[in-house]
């Protein structure tokens, strides 16, 4: 058990747990931030993406230890209202079947925006390439990318 | 054949007594118990807007006084987006505002909802009718409330958006003003339904009703589900099909940070009554509980487990109708390869025969030219993106449980037995699902939870990692299917004849299409008992036969020297003007009709250079589709340009969803194809997270998909299912064009001489 500071969505906050304890599952279980998603524990569907800083990162591999004091921004960080570019043009597009892969999708495409503020179809598709979508909603991900890169 | 769903599809009555008001509603309070459920999170001005009281007129209305209505979306989702669409026929019928319309999920209450099953793509075609006779029947108690309060006959009350109208005396009232008096009055019987041509919601584009809660992160699942000393439990399943649990060290384990009990449960009692949705896969489970997921997680790695061969079990299967059935599940290891001979002997042997027509024997000796190809797939897993999990606090007296589950009816049935609760004692909220494709009809995640929840006398979340949920089995069949035709000299088909099997179900459908347009048809199935569980994948049987069946056709049109098109289009007509046999499953008409809208929509008649099209078409649950996939090769690997569809599905009801839900059966399909496959070896699952388990991701997706719908006024059917199948065939014609060579073994990619790995 070790004492860790933790800064999600612009708030800090203090945990006492197993610093190996990957970012996924104190962000859920401690934190009450369930909008980052469980779906393979292993950096290979996508789910549980979140920013580390700017970058998108898989947080059911990342140790707790690994982002002491560094920004991360989850789901519940882009806005509460879903008035973000990103998120609006999920709904615009109507994007989701389930959803529950969406707000990885989501955290992936708000970290390729950031680095890449007008990426073109290919750029895109490789941006996006590390989140599943099972339900097959692939085009409109891309299509909402698009739109959110000309908002 | 526990996988088979087709009785889910014989129409339900519409039995009045659901249509009855629920009990009275206290000011401002729920009807149901959503609060204890988090995820609606209303902003300021949607709580100013909230009804002080609500009025129910029936199970699936309430209005409150101030023009709010509430509308209950029966029927669990789990992404076909049925508690949007749903809910907007109730809204058309009863003629209200969409904007005024709050949709909250149903419970599942089979006293006061006719159908609160999700699958077999028939949810908006059986609730069809029901819908619209619950929002028809609460407009005209609104009606007649208006008509006995102004003293002036109903008949001359219009509705518009929610408002009662008198326009000969300019008499107005929103619903909210009439909905307390409209609840006191008796329920109309057989009030007429709208015209069709008068629907204003239905037909319209209307956004995915949970669509804000989605990209904001809110708690929408089960897995996501919290509360006051709710502990976490995991299980730990046998590494293969044929094993089961010795014993167990928990010594270690249970000293772990977090941990705090450890055990085996048994999931169903020796002797029991199954129904055709409870697993077999496992009878015995090791459980770690915990106090987080990270800990459990941890401690379930360490957990030591000594496992033995099972034997030889029997069981009792109370099957569709009423019929028992003893079931054997075998003992022993299987793998694929065994499996793999088994079947091949097998479909050298004539099997049970389903269908005949004329003298096929007599015939194919008489052809001019006789074609006979096999086709084979493997398991699949459903690998939905929510793993296996479930919410459950059993207590002495009562059980609550919360979680993804597409058939509500027969767990709890098994419940009931399992638990020792009367049905009334047992409450399940029916959860937002990550995915179903038909793997949630299987309940054993709830007993496993309650039994847990039992035994703890704690709230309990059971949550399995993916490796569990991926080796756990309930995957779909494998399959072959051997098709042979028969051509007389002037390339006229003449005899037909497909014999099917498959571990454990055959995939033949005897009476689909091209039966009833060759004279000579024969056809037959067999199976192959095992211990590896299957269930319900997206278009169960049809997902495999239809694929093999439409290359065959593919293939036959060729030798036959006829366009892919019109050698079916031929068929179609042949059996429209003088059909074979009876029984034929299908209308020709509308067949050839998403035929001739797919070859005007894809210009199939002037392709473009340097793409390889494949078409397929075929008629499962009710619709009717037809595609053309347009391909290119790059460095030796498929590209998917373009899919156009066409489809019958009668009404659409929210096209830009049906798009949606289209271009998603699409899109697994090609992934399926190309990529779906699980093995086994020695009774283990050869694949147990993505890293092995190949699923279709961004940059293999279609470039573009189009999907058009056959406009007419038919009644409407579903769309979860029918678009998926028939991709297989159509992957496997256009990859044919493309590379010259005939795909008959999926997943193709392992057939492809990419010279590049593919992506
Ligand atoms: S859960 Fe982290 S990538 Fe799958
Ligand atoms: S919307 Fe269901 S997994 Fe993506």
């Amino acid at each position: 058990m070790a004492k860790i500071n933790l800064n999600v969505n612009g708030k800090k906050y203090e945990v006492d747990i197993d610093p190996d304890t990957p970012v996924l599952w104190v962000l859920r279980d401690h934190l009450d931030l369930v909008g980052t998603k469980f779906g393979c524990g292993m950096a290979q569907c996508g789910a549980c993406t979140v920013l580390l800083g700017d970058d998108a990162v898989r947080s059911c591999v990342l140790p707790v230890s690994n982002v002491q004091d560094k920004q991360i921004t989850t789901i519940e960080g882009l806005s509460a209202e879903g008035d973000h570019p990103v998120q609006k043009a999920w709904l615009e597009h109507d994007v989701a079947q389930c959803g529950y892969c969406q707000a990885g999708q989501i955290m992936s495409a708000v970290g390729l925006l950031r680095k890449s503020p007008k990426p073109g179809e290919e750029e895109i598709a490789a941006a996006m390439h590390g989140n599943i979508c099972r339900c097959g909603t692939y085009l409109r991900i891309r299509a909402a990318v698009m739109t959110a890169a000309n908002s | 054949m526990i996988s088979n769903i087709q009785i889910m599809t014989a129409q339900p009555n519409i039995n009045r007594r659901k249509f009855l008001k629920v009990t009275a509603l206290a000011g401002g309070g729920m009807m149901l118990s959503f609060n204890w459920l988090a995820g609606c999170n209303p902003t300021p001005d949607e709580v100013l807007a909230m009804p002080k009281e609500w009025f129910s007129l029936n199970s699936y209305i309430k209005i409150g006084e101030n023009g709010i209505v509430t509308l209950m979306a029966p029927n669990p989702e789990f992404g076909t987006n049925l508690k949007t669409s749903l809910p907007m026929i109730l809204a058309d019928e009863l003629d209200v505002d969409w904007k005024n319309v709050i949709v909250e999920q149903a419970d599942f209450y089979p006293e006061r909802f006719e159908r609160q099953f999700t699958g077999g793509s028939q949810s908006v075609r059986m609730g069809w009718k029901i819908l619209r006779t619950a929002g028809s029947t609460a407009r005209k108690m609104l009606v007649n409330a208006a008509s006995k309060k102004w003293n002036i006959p109903a008949e001359e009350i219009a509705t518009s958006a929610g408002m009662l109208i008198h326009s000969a005396s300019g008499k107005k009232a929103g619903y909210g003003e009439m909905a307390s008096f409209a609840a006191t009055l008796p329920v109309p019987d057989n009030v007429p339904f709208k015209n069709v041509k008068d629907f204003k919601i239905i037909r319209t584009s209307r956004k995915n009703v949970e669509g804000k809660n989605i990209v904001t992160g809110k708690p929408l699942f089960s897995i996501d589900h919290k509360q006051e000393g709710m502990l976490i439990a995991m299980i730990v399943h046998p590494p293969a099909f044929g094993l089961k649990v010795k014993s167990l060290d928990e010594a270690l384990v249970k000293s772990m940070p977090g941990i705090k009990d450890v055990f085996v449960i048994k999931t169903l009692e020796d002797g029991y009554e199954h129904n055709a949705f409870d697993t077999t896969s496992f009878y015995e489970l090791p459980v770690v509980v915990g106090n987080s997921t990270w800990e459990v997680m941890q401690a379930k790695k360490q957990l030591k487990v000594e496992w033995e061969e099972a034997q030889e079990k029997k069981v009792t299967v109370l099957g569709w109708g009423g019929n028992k059935e003893d079931v054997v599940i075998p003992a022993g290891r299987e793998s694929t390869e065994t499996q793999r001979k088994k079947m091949m002997a097998m479909s050298g042997k004539p099997g049970k025969e389903l269908r005949r027509d004329g003298d096929p024997e007599k015939a194919f000796k008489n052809a001019a030219k006789v074609i006979e190809r096999t086709y084979t797939a493997p398991y699949l897993a459903h690998n939905t993106m929510e793993p296996v999990n479930c919410f459950a606090h059993v207590t002495a007296d009562k059980a609550e449980l919360y979680g993804p589950i597409q058939a509500p009816e027969f767990i709890m049935k098994t419940l009931v037995a399992r638990l020792g609760l009367p049905k009334e004692k047992i409450h399940i909220s029916l959860a937002r699902m990550g995915g179903g494709f038909g793997l949630r009809a299987y309940g054993h995640h709830f007993v496993e939870a309650a039994v847990i929840s039992q035994k703890l006398n704690a709230p309990v979340k059971l949550v399995y990692t993916r490796e569990d949920d991926m080796t756990y089995g309930i995957y779909r069949p494998t399959y072959t299917a051997t098709y042979r035709a028969g051509l007389d000299k002037d390339n006229n088909l003449i005899a037909f004849h497909v014999r099917g099997g498959g571990i454990p179900e055959h995939p033949v459908e005897p009476n689909r299409f091209p039966a009833g347009a060759v004279d000579n048809y024969l056809a037959e199935g067999w199976e192959i008992k095992s211990n590896i569980t299957i269930g319900a994948f997206r278009a169960p049987r049809s997902n495999f036969i239809a694929g093999a069946e439409q290359s065959f056709l593919d293939e036959l049109a060729e030798l036959a020297g006829k366009d892919p098109i019109e050698f079916r289009l031929e068929l179609l007509r042949r059996n429209k003007n003088n059909p074979v046999g009876k029984n034929n499953a299908y209308d020709p008409g509308r067949y050839a009709g998403v035929l001739e809208l797919v070859r005007e929509k894809s210009g199939w008649t002037k392709p473009q250079e340097n793409v390889s099209r494949g078409v397929a078409a075929y008629f499962c649950h009710n619709t009717y589709v037809a595609q053309v996939l347009d391909m290119k090769m790059k460095d030796g690997t498929p590209v998917v340009e373009k899919v156009t569809a066409a489809v019958d599905c009668g009404i659409v009801v929210n096209p830009d969803s049906a798009a949606n839900m289209g271009e998603g059966g699409i899109v697994d399909g090609i992934g399926n194809a190309l990529f779906g496959e699980m093995t086994f070896d020695n009774g283990i699952p050869a694949k147990n997270n993505f890293h092995q388990y190949r699923m279709i991701r961004q940059k293999e997706a279609p470039k573009a998909i189009e999907v058009h719908f056959v406009p007419n006024d038919e009644d409407p059917t579903g769309l979860g299912e029918p678009l998926f199948p028939p991709t297989f065939a159509a992957v496997a014609n256009a990859l044919y064009r493309a590379t010259g060579k005939r795909y008959y073994e999926q997943p193709f990619s392992k057939q492809i001489n990419s010279r590049q790995p593919l992506l």
